[in-house]
């Protein structure tokens, strides 16, 4: 009932149709032409699960993929989330920016799948980095690489890329899509000598084959710019949002991984030579 | 206690070693402290684990708390009025205790103390299945009268009438007010003969003046006083211990500090019984010791942990009601750790982190209330060590060095939960707290009770119309808090005018100044809901449901309003505004003794109360649903997590909120960071940013829901399970039920 209403600006002009690169590639100086809006699902102050330390995180609406163990399905949909400013969600991020530079940490784009709005992205990091001096980090699977900008990367300090399978058929099993996109724009980050921290989701008897996690292993460990690997539990918690938007949640059975599941997977990505936690 | 031969037995070697000059001429702690502590600025790889001796004596305690439990009380002396020399010695283990002294003949054993009130006594004594000595029932009904009595005898109608309503609550009419520290150290620095030369000068001066009713007063209670001390130190002779002299030892040290408490709790069942701000004074002593080679850290941490074992079986009798109010047996044995000093240098020791190393040595505990000052300024390696002990045990409580440091100077202690005082020039006459909420209840339907129906205030119009206009509830709002501040300090008044005649904290003063600041403490509870409810009627419509007699009792909420505690203005405005306006009218009334108005916002468990004895609310709380605890925005309407509800609450101005405000914030570890050393670092991180951002106070608990719930249906699998609530903590599996689902169902910050 008590809806918060600080971000929710209504949107004066569409959405911008046909950004060029070169526009894109120049954010701050675009936004003094018209001003940049993008659809956002929520925002969240958060603590070491979104990148390094205390985060202003931002979460876009709408994601090109379908994981099956997904448990934000209320992002998928762009035309779910709010219409928003950019200068809005600067103007909420800057309410934060002392108290993140006492405590450590950044500002991360989250979703849904931020490279989803490209251009509104690219805005949000460069304003975030240079308006507020904050680090920046992106969380995103890597299928829509190719829609960042070079400008974009030049801004984000810190990937936390999913790579979710590394058989590209319970990649799409998992997730509906191509395996590709995201192994292509990890290759193009390492060329870029982004930071990245790989984030793999263990599922049992979905991504657990060792098999599978060597192959992620191995692959992560060649680029050379992947300072991190998070082994994240899959869990259950996100359930009760694919029954509020009545939609099956076909992993309903599926063990939650036990400690010993996580830590043998954490030995395949060490013995790789990554740190994994 | 075992025979190790005090080492130094003469006032000529007492000080060896000591620096400084001023402390030794006039009774100045501060000054030696300031002389004598050298900060430590490293971590906490020499702490050491408790010793045999140590998890025997605890051992045998721990075999004794479920009975506590399961019976309220482990047993009661009814036949002796309590008093500082009333019981003669008692031990945990007499072959082992290292520190010595209990409040009656035997641990757990509590004393019955009638000067607050004999039926507080009477009804405390009949729900734990004992009946009252006859003699001691004569006493305290037909010759002698106590707080209580006097108390009634000056309330007016308008305040009885209040009191029950349950728009003034938890007030210190009937019950010893506490919240009073007595400086504790002064007997260990001076022994107690040289404070009662301190005392009888002071006597001498008020002897000099003119008696007005000031004067008598003063000479009367510095009487008393020195009286007080005299049998603190017979109480201590039956121990064995001659304290007439300063303490000599490390060991001497701690233990003669403990006697100058012990008596306070002998002697009072104060609310609140803090104990102050004593490591970096007793670390001088360790030190001494250490350095001498007749202590090694073993035996130090093992002082420090025998010291908190008393500490932790502090006990009073108290009834069914009060416990409704603040749940769990607490005490408040607040200990006050760490800070700042003036002159920049931490005022971190050793001793900080041995007391924080009890909670591992002897498991966590909600008692003593271990209260670090904090500040960005504190070194990494404690700051550190104070982060993961908080992870770990959900037992420490934060608040902040640079807001108290300006105003109260770098010798302060929190009495309680967030009340800051310097320690031995100041006291507070605690006033609870007034429902902030139900009084907005009270405006709308022109003074009469939104539950009963009962007229309790008058000469107000009820607000009319089936949608309530904003700008007219907050005009009825604005005298409605006028009236209550008026009959609060009012009460206030009477209450302590009476507490300090008939329940007057003898020894407590004894360890103070001759001349004392004291603070008229007053308190809201209620606030977000009534910020919220503001927010409501302005940014929302809301619609009045009215009975036949057209008294409001329910509200319909249509559309939605920004809600208190998402780092939003226009609604943290409405929580700014209500501190500073009810502070403003509470200036406006004259106090007992020209005590300086303060407030606090601060509920500890009552909220639970105050939420069932208020009804339904604008902004769509149900009636009876509980209360947020302290300053906390309502459960479930902060949706940007708990940094953007801390900042919110970090915008309450604590000008107008000098006796403290509250936060708790329940996190999962998972929410804290994937590794454990991750977590300590960010929360490090966090709780440097809260305090940069002006934030006050914050209690951490770090958590996982199932373990409540594994609690709640296996009490006797988690019975040092700790949780911190509003201000203080408590051990989870003692709080009523209907509490413990209040804790669960409080927003858990989790990832996601």
């Amino acid at each position: 009932m008590a809806v918060p209403l600080g971000t929710e600006i209504p949107v004066r002009t569409p959405p911008l149709p046909g950004v060029t690169a070169q526009e894109a590639a120049t954010p701050a100086a675009a936004v003094q032409h018209r001003p940049v809006a993008g659809s956002v699902h929520s925002w969240d102050l958060s603590t070491g699960v979104d990148g390094p330390g205390t985060r202003f995180v931002t979460f876009l609406a709408g994601c090109p993929l379908a994981c099956l163990y997904c448990h934000n399905p209320d992002t998928w949909k762009m035309r779910d989330g709010k219409r928003v400013l950019a200068d809005a969600m600067v103007a909420e991020a800057a309410k934060y920016e002392a108290f993140i530079r006492a405590a450590g940490g950044g500002a991360t784009l989250s979703g849904g799948e931020p490279l989803l709005q490209p251009v509104f992205a690219g805005e949000l990091l460069h304003r975030f980095k240079h308006e507020l001096g904050l680090h920046t980090a992106l969380d995103t699977s890597g299928y829509l690489g190719a829609r960042a900008t070079d400008a974009l990367l030049r801004d984000t300090d810190l990937v936390l890329l999913d790579i979710k399978s590394w058989h590209p058929g319970l990649y799409k099993r998992l997730t509906g899509q191509r395996l590709r996109p995201t192994l292509d724009f990890a290759r193009r980050l390492a060329r870029l000598d982004t930071e990245v921290w790989v984030r793999f989701v263990l599922v049992p008897g979905l991504t657990d084959d060792p098999a599978n996690i060597e192959g992620v292993a191995t692959f992560a460990a060649s680029l050379g710019n992947v300072t991190r690997v998070d082994v994240l539990p899959f869990h259950k918690l996100g359930a009760s949002k694919w029954d509020r938007l009545g939609m099956d949640f076909t992993l309903r059975d599926t063990p939650t991984p036990t400690a010993s599941e996580l830590a043998t997977a954490r030995e395949i990505f060490a013995g790789a030579g990554l740190t994994a936690v | 206690m075992t025979a190790t031969p005090w080492e130094k037995t003469t006032d000529g070697t007492a000080w060896e070693g000591f620096g400084g000059g001023l402390w030794r001429d006039a009774i100045d702690v501060r000054d030696f402290v300031q002389h004598n502590h050298v900060p430590y600025e490293g971590d906490s790889s020499f702490l050491t684990g408790p010793t045999e001796r140590t998890t025997a004596v605890w051992r045998k305690l721990l075999g004794m708390f479920p009975d506590e439990r399961n019976r309220g009380i482990y047993d009661v002396d009814t036949h002796t009025p309590s008093r500082i020399d009333a019981f003669a010695p008692g031990y945990i283990d007499e072959e082992r205790d290292l520190i010595v002294g209990l409040q009656t003949d035997a641990p757990l054993k509590r004393a019955i103390m009638p000067n607050g009130g004999w039926r507080m006594v009477e009804s405390a004594l009949a729900a734990y299945g004992y009946e009252p000595d006859p003699a001691v029932r004569e006493i305290y009904t037909r010759l002698r009268k106590t707080h209580n009595d006097g108390v009634f005898d000056a309330y007016t109608p308008e305040i009885r009438a209040c009191r029950s309503a349950g728009i003034i609550t938890g007030l210190p009419d009937a019950y010893g007010r506490g919240r009073i520290i007595g400086d504790y150290r002064r007997v260990a620095l001076y022994g107690v003969d040289r404070l009662i030369e301190d005392k009888q000068a002071a006597k001498a001066g008020a002897d000099a003046q003119w008696p007005t009713e000031d004067v008598i007063r003063e000479r009367e209670e510095t009487a008393e006083q020195i009286k007080a001390l005299c049998e603190l130190k017979a109480m201590a002779a039956t121990y064995g211990h001659d304290i007439s002299r300063p303490a000599a030892t490390g060991r001497e040290a701690v233990q003669w500090l403990y006697f100058g408490y012990l008596a306070a709790v002998k002697e009072q069942n104060g609310a609140a019984m803090s104990i102050g701000r004593i490591d970096a004074f007793l670390d001088i002593y360790l030190r001494r010791d250490i350095e001498s080679g007749i202590l090694d850290e073993q035996q130090a941490q093992e002082l420090i942990d025998d010291f908190v074992i008393k500490l932790r079986i502090v006990r009073f009798l108290r009834t069914p009601e009060y416990n409704e109010l603040y749940s769990g047996d607490p005490t408040w044995v607040t200990w006050s750790l760490a800070g700042i000093g003036e002159d920049g240098r931490p005022l971190v020791s050793r001793t900080t982190f041995r007391a924080l190393q009890t909670l591992y040595n002897l498991g966590p505990a909600p008692e003593p209330n271990l209260t670090v000052f904090w500040s960005p300024g504190l070194p990494r390696g404690f700051k550190e060590f104070a982060s993961r002990v908080a992870i770990d045990t959900s037992a420490l409580q934060f608040e902040s060095d640079d807001l108290m440091r300006p105003k109260y100077g770098d010798d302060t202690a929190i009495a309680c939960c967030v009340s800051a005082m310097a320690v031995g020039k100041q006291m507070q006459f605690f006033g609870a707290r007034v429902n902030v909420a139900k009084a907005l209840l009270y405006a709308i339907n022109g003074g009469r009770d939104e539950l009963t129906g009962k007229t309790v205030v008058a000469g107000f119009e009820p607000v009319e119309g089936e949608y309530l206009d904003y700008a007219t509830v907050a005009e009825r709002y604005d005298a409605m808090l006028e009236w209550l501040a008026e009959t609060y300090v009012h009460a206030l008044d009477v209450i302590h005018y009476m507490h300090d005649k008939y329940a007057y904290e003898r020894i407590e003063m004894a360890l103070h100044d001759r001349t004392v600041l004291r603070t008229m403490a007053c308190g809201i509870a209620g606030l977000s809901v009534a910020a919220d409810s503001l927010s409501a009627l302005k940014y929302a419509r809301v619609r009045a449901i009215r009975d036949e007699t057209g008294l409001v009792t329910g509200y319909e909420t249509e559309g939605t309003y920004p809600a208190y505690g998402n780092n939003d203005d226009r609604a943290d405005r409405f929580a700014e505004d209500i501190v500073h306006a009810f502070m403003q009218k509470v200036r406006k009334h004259p106090t007992y003794r020209g005590a300086v108005h303060t407030q606090s916002v601060l509920t500890i468990t009552s909220n639970v109360v105050y939420g069932r004895k208020t009804g339904a609310t604008p902004d769509g709380r149900p009636a009876g649903a509980p209360f947020a605890p302290g300053a906390n925005p309502m459960n479930g309407r902060d949706e940007h997590g708990y940094i953007a509800a801390a900042l919110s609450v970090a915008k309450l101005p604590y000008d107008d909120a000098e006796d403290g405000i509250s936060l708790t914030n329940t996190i999962t570890p998972d929410a804290l960071g994937r590794t454990g050393r991750e977590r300590i670092e960010n929360l490090t991180g966090v709780l440097d940013g809260y305090v940069a951002g002006g934030g006050f106070h914050m209690n951490v608990n770090v958590l996982d829901r199932a373990t409540l719930e594994d609690a709640m249906q296996h009490p006797e699998k988690h019975p040092q399970l700790t949780i911190r609530v509003s201000g203080y903590a408590v051990n989870f599996v003692r709080l009523t039920r209907e509490q413990q689902l209040d804790v669960i169902n409080r927003t858990f910050h989790g990832a996601l």
